[in-house]
């Protein structure tokens, strides 16, 4: 018997352990070797002391201000934009029509499709002399390649913000869809037949429901795109360029010794992202109320 | 009218939605494709014939690629299963800071602690391994695993186990024809989206693998913002397969379960 309840004590660590040996050991090891690195501590090459100063070139760097702009600026309207344009989808989606479940099998298409080859789709479309510029020529609007405007390894990074939108709108519009779903209709009808109008159902009464929805898989977007290296890095100019790219850059440079500042831009990268995230998580509940 | 904006709306978004996917099929097939023109000049399998060829290591990319997210889902099932009913069944102190802790992975940026484990990886000689690769993979797939199998289990019964158990049958047995037939949907799908964050990985395979275990995306990168565009859209389409095989598989369930869409950005 006193085995038996010693076996059903450990059964929950039990199944947990496996998981979280694999997830704490190598994530939080990387951590650790990531933030040691970072501190300057790199006993391969002979550092064996902690010091900032690794924070403070990067941080003082002419460079770090630009491409933290670049960077924030990519992952911020990526987001945004992929959230303006979900919500409508979803509330569309939401209604039963004639090519409704076609409409639905299309809007879901983008999730499984991996980001690298969204790229070279949107590449091939609005480069220069890509399947746009040529619809355009066709219909006489342009004459030559050079008219159309530069969309790839531009400042602006418009394809960068294309291939996110291709693929976050459906995730944060495909979340909000089964929201929608499952709160059913009721809740509208009431506020319609105590006279309210369509903006003040959609605003009073759908947007609460949806809110903790938006907000979360926007977080989700955020912090992805915040951190994420290829897509910039393929479509994107090389100066300035993003802070996970720059931090990858030198991270794979065969001087050893430019490993400690590419750490601690990674690090700052996180610590930013993170604040960026309670922030604006505080202030959407706060506004949400 | 509204019939009418519907119309609008279905055709603008497939469009939007299939003509990154199509100009592929197209570009893949073409052999000169010259501006202004709305297809090409000169239609060809010459991409086709090189992706097939030795010389493109497009064959030995399939081979790893298959074979890593092959044995990183399994490993994530046998892994991730057992913590997701604990996490769905249980109660216990301290499951919410699991839950939490659970999607760190997610939410934290990876190139901190993949930089960080390469680190210690070259110390453990895992660095440009094999093992090395499937253990990276296996960051940002198990919490994907155990977000959508907790989400399974938290609507399943475990009466019909109590029973089988009560008249005799075996865990093993009990697991194989009671546990296994109501969770296999969800397994499935859970699978087939893990199968999906590994194959997609491109920095980490890249940093972990050190150039040496070659995957499809590894192949694919350097074409996309290249000049050879028959080619890399070709091997974009060999790479965007198993994805759109997945789709038809989980179209069904995408809509209706939201916990599914967990891993997207992995991808």
């Amino acid at each position: 018997m006193r085995r038996r309840e010693w076996l059903e004590r450990l059964k929950i660590p039990l199944m947990l352990a496996p998981a979280f040996l694999v997830l704490i050991v190598l994530f939080s090891g990387g951590l650790v070797v990531g933030l040691g690195q970072s501190l300057g501590y790199m006993p391969v090459i002979g550092l064996n002391e902690f010091t900032l100063h690794h924070y403070a070139d990067v941080l003082t760097n002419s460079n770090f201000l630009q491409s933290l702009w670049v960077t924030f600026y990519i992952a911020f309207t990526s987001t945004l934009l992929s959230t303006v344009i979900a919500i409508p989808c979803a509330l569309v989606l939401r209604q039963a029509f004639k090519g409704s479940r076609f409409a639905t099998f299309i809007f879901q298409v983008p999730i499984p499709i991996p980001h690298l080859v969204v790229a070279f789709g949107i590449v091939a479309l609005v480069t220069q002399s890509g399947v746009m510029a040529r619809v355009l020529a066709s219909i006489g609007l342009l004459s030559e390649p050079g008219q159309f405007p530069v969309m790839v390894f531009d400042r602006a990074g418009v394809a960068i913000q294309m291939v996110y939108l291709w693929k976050e709108a459906p995730f944060i519009g495909l979340v909000v869809l089964a929201v929608l779903r499952s709160v059913g209709t009721e809740y509208e009808e009431l506020a319609q037949t105590l006279g309210a109008n369509r903006w003040q159902r959609f605003r009073y009464v759908l947007l609460p429901m949806i809110a903790p929805a938006i907000l979360s898989t926007s977080i989700i977007v955020f912090a992805f795109v915040f951190a994420s290296y290829e897509i910039p890095l393929l479509l994107g100019v090389r100066f300035p360029t993003t802070l996970p790219v720059w931090a990858f850059q030198l991270y794979q440079d065969p001087d050893l010794s430019l490993r400690p500042p590419a750490m601690a831009i990674s690090v700052i990268l996180t610590i930013i992202s993170i604040m960026f995230l309670i922030t604006y998580r505080r202030v959407a509940r706060y506004a949400i109320k | 009218m509204k019939e009418f904006w519907r119309w609008v709306f279905i055709v603008l978004m497939t469009v939007a939605v299939m003509a990154p996917l199509l100009v592929q099929i197209v570009w893949s097939f073409a052999f000169r494709w010259h501006f202004p023109d709305l297809l090409p000049g000169e239609w060809g399998l010459n991409a086709w014939r090189y992706v097939f060829s030795d010389a493109s290591r497009v064959g030995e990319a399939l081979v790893n690629s298959m074979s890593i997210a092959l044995v990183v889902s399994l490993l994530s099932i046998a892994v991730g299963l057992p913590a997701a009913r604990a996490l769905a069944l249980d109660d216990f102190p301290g499951k919410g800071a699991i839950e939490w802790l659970l999607l760190i992975p997610i939410l934290v940026p990876g190139v901190v602690t993949t930089m960080g484990i390469h680190i210690a990886f070259i110390r453990l000689r895992l660095a440009d391994t094999y093992l090395g690769v499937v253990l990276i993979h296996l960051i940002p797939c198990i919490p994907y695993m155990i977000l959508v199998m907790t989400s399974v289990f938290a609507s399943y019964d475990t009466a019909l186990e109590d029973t089988a158990r009560t008249l005799g049958a075996s865990a093993v047995r009990t697991f194989w024809h009671v546990t296994l037939p109501a969770i296999f949907p969800g397994l499935l799908v859970a699978t087939l989206f893990t199968f999906l964050i590994s194959w997609s990985q491109y920095v980490t395979t890249l940093l972990i693998g050190g150039g040496r275990i070659i995957t499809l995306p590894m192949i694919l990168f350097p074409f996309i913002s290249g000049s050879n565009n028959a080619t890399a859209a070709a091997i974009s389409l060999i790479f965007v397969a198993p994805a759109l095989l997945a789709l038809v598989f989980t179209s069904h369930s995408l809509a209706k379960e939201p916990s599914i869409l967990g891993g997207f950005g992995r991808m």
